[in-house]
């Protein structure tokens, strides 16, 4: 049994422009330790997953089922939801400035949130505070656990987030966009540090971005969304070497990278679709060089293509596309790993 | 002022239209700017300020593309706005197609500012969501009155077309357009009066990749067809290499190297723009073509009190003592073209492994990411008070 199966999710919420369905029709799931990362643009449904997993999708209507280790995160009585959200499953976003409360001091927020789930006195918790504070990083932590929000840098901000993620050693970790917001030299620091921490805490992570460079860099298994669905999905070697859905290759192909500088990029043309109003068939039809009748009139579904690379992979590559397979061993750049 | 074509297409070309022996086209020399720092101004005024930009020389030649990268607080924004004289300097001289525009009145500096135009990061702040995207981007006209009524319509719709925007859309509001558009929307604007030089600060940060690779497309067709100059601001390395001809690399307030695009990713001088270089991620798996990573230590120091000597020493992996009190001059290095200058007094050397460096000043007051024996230490911890709670299986 995989430690967290999304079977068949749907979030959809209601607008004054009519029903806007965020997610559909979504599966995947992940093994204890494993990193999944979730990669898709503005719009793609990436960040709604992640806050449905969390339970903070509220007032939208939801199908399917979320199960961790067994039991329905859906479902669960709001009792019970609270012992797993936080301690069981943590989750850090993407700005870390508005994500702590101004008004309290750091290593207050962080030994609340211990407290509320252990028996720790107060001062325990504050020492469990300054700790994990030491854990990610922080220098002097016994010192500037009583400092505010404001006093630390957007580097250190993200890395109190993680210490509060991390402060009850869940078995997942959820983190959402992580890095956007910090500088490079920085984002290099928490990427690093999360990785390390993973290792050492043993704990999944689903690690959901934009950016295609922070999933060649942790990702074991990758799954890409685009209006709301999983269009593909594979192990991360196979993604970059061997991409099947026409979405997935223009993605890839529209990063600037040393090899094409100063040569025309080639980007997607057009725009995402509207989530309330998507094509028939094939959301990515409009958009798509390879485009045929059949994508117009059917919805592709998610089929093996073949072209694995790495035989560890514990995920079928997978893609919702009508072009014939990739031909099976065979992806163009196979690593030597 | 040179007479101007009507037309959007007939935008004179700078080479032609000025002889000027050499191609600086923006000469920027010892530019300063401080701000104050406001205290408590009841009692006495502070004298603390924040150094934003600190003794920067450089120019930017006709129709190159001059990227400029650099950290949040390097001072990147704040030197795009010395240029185009949004701010004036505190001191040092900015040189604009010739004429010293540091000392122009407001008068003069708003003819100076047809030829400069700036293309924002956020394509949804830089719009007002009241007003309609054809009298947006006829404000220009209106500002520095010229074309009214029919005459200017047709030439903003021609604009609208010449960014890739549908000229029907003229009435409709920026809410109605998605963010690559909006951007187009700004760029138009930015056209308006055919400028010479464009300041693109952070003009695709905010789209995603795929929208991304669109606007980049259009930046490069219109230097192309109307012979631009950019300054181009961000802080992704890879789109900065995919557009520009130079590149600067800015660190709390001074430019730390310069060099041709290709130069400098290829064989960087200074150790910032080495950790710079290999931190930014890079969209490939395969670890036989990833870069050395040279994780650095801590934060940017502050801007109001940057650290003494070189700025960099606090963090540099090859710190040594004189890099405390001697400020190095941006100069070329051994090795390298003249074109290629860094301000270091230790440039790393080809072939120099920096990730196994080591600084032999003490930088202990940075963070640093705990040895393992720690993180076990605090882990079997917290598995205890978790397992007392008996909330674990």
């Amino acid at each position: 049994m995989p430690l967290l199966a999304v079977e068949d999710l749907g979030v959809s919420f209601r607008t004054e422009d009519g029903v806007l369905h965020a997610v559909r029709e979504l599966s995947f799931s992940l093994e204890a330790g494993a990193t999944l990362g979730i990669v898709g643009e503005s719009g793609s449904g990436k960040s709604v997953t992640a806050q449905t997993i969390m339970g903070l999708t509220r007032g939208a209507s939801l199908q399917g089922r979320v199960l961790f280790e067994g039991r329905d995160l859906l479902t669960l009585p709001d009792r019970e939801l609270r012992r797993v959200r936080g301690a069981q499953i943590a989750m850090i976003f993407q700005d870390p400035l508005s994500s702590l409360h101004p008004h309290y001091k750091v290593g207050w927020q962080i030994a609340e949130m211990v407290r509320a789930h252990t028996g720790l006195s107060r001062r325990q918790a504050h020492r469990r505070a300054a700790d994990l504070l030491g854990l990610v990083g922080i220098p002097q932590p016994t010192r500037r656990v009583d400092d505010y929000p404001h006093q630390f840098s957007g580097g250190m901000r993200q890395r109190a987030m993680i210490a509060m993620a991390l402060a009850l050693d869940p078995r997942i970790l959820v983190a959402d966009e992580p890095t956007t917001a910090l500088d490079v030299t920085i984002q290099a620091q928490i990427i690093e540090l999360i990785g390390r921490l993973q290792r050492e805490f043993d704990t999944a992570l689903i690690m959901i971005t934009h950016d295609l460079g922070v999933v060649a860099e942790i990702a074991d298994d990758v799954l890409v969304m685009y209006a709301g669905r999983g269009v593909e999905q594979t192990d991360r070697e196979s993604l970059f070497h061997a991409p099947h859905h026409p979405y997935t290759r223009g993605l890839i192909a529209s990063i600037p990278t040393s090899a094409v500088r100063g040569e025309r990029l080639k980007p997607i043309p057009g725009q995402p679709p509207s989530l309330i109003d998507l094509p028939s068939g094939c959301s990515f039809r409009p958009r798509c060089a390879f485009a045929f009748n059949r994508c117009e009139n059917e919805r592709p579904p998610l089929h093996p293509v073949g072209g694995n690379s790495s035989e560890s992979a514990v995920a079928e590559h997978v893609s919702a596309c009508w072009l014939p397979e990739l031909e099976a061993g065979a992806p163009s750049r196979r690593s030597s790993a | 002022m040179s007479p101007r074509a009507t037309a959007v297409e007939g935008v004179t070309s700078p080479r032609g239209a000025h002889s000027t022996s050499d191609d600086a086209f923006v000469r920027v020399e010892h530019a300063v700017k401080r701000f104050a720092i406001h205290g408590n101004q009841l009692f006495r005024r502070s004298k603390e300020a924040v150094h934003a930009v600190d003794d920067v020389s450089f120019t930017i030649r006709r129709g190159e593309t001059l990227g400029l990268v650099g950290e949040s607080g390097c001072g990147k924004s704040t030197l795009a706005r010395l240029v185009t004289g949004l701010q004036p300097v505190t001191s040092g001289t900015v040189v604009f197609d010739g004429q010293e525009i540091t000392r122009l009145s407001r008068a003069q500096l708003r003819a100076v500012r047809r030829d400069v135009q700036m293309i924002f990061q956020d394509p949804y702040g830089s719009l007002n969501p009241r007003r309609r995207v054809g009298s947006i981007i006829g404000d220009p006209y209106a500002i520095h009155d010229e074309s009214r009524g029919d005459e200017r319509k047709r030439k903003v719709q021609e604009l609208m077309e010449v960014v890739g925007l549908n000229p029907e859309h003229y009435n409709r509001f920026p809410a109605e357009f998605s963010g690559g558009q909006r951007q187009r929307i700004g760029i138009a604007r930015a056209l308006a009066l055919k400028p010479k030089l464009l300041v693109c600060d952070e003009p695709v940060s905010a789209l995603d990749v795929s929208i991304q690779a669109q606007i980049i497309n259009l930046l490069a067709d219109l230097q192309h067809d109307f012979g631009l100059t950019y300054l181009f601001i961000a802080h992704d390395l890879s789109v900065v290499r995919q557009v520009s001809t130079r590149v600067a690399v800015m660190y709390l307030g001074k430019i730390v190297e310069l060099a041709d695009a290709d130069e400098l990713y290829e064989r960087p001088r200074h150790p910032y723009t080495a950790a710079l270089l290999s931190a930014a991620p890079i969209p490939d798996p395969d670890p036989a073509r990833r870069r050395q990573r040279i994780v650095l230590r801590g934060d940017v120091p502050s801007p109001v009190s940057p650290p003494s000597g070189c700025r960099f020493h606090t963090r540099c992996p090859k710190a040594r003592q004189d890099c405390v009190t001697v400020v190095p001059d941006l100069d070329a290095v051994t090795g390298s073209s003249a074109a290629h200058v860094a301000a270091c007094l230790h440039p790393v050397v080809d072939g120099e492994d920096l990730g196994a460096a080591a600084a032999v000043i003490d930088q202990s007051d940075q963070a640093e990411i705990p040895a393992l024996e720690a993180i076990e230490k605090i882990t079997a911890g917290i598995a205890r008070s978790v397992d007392d709670q008996g909330s674990r299986a």
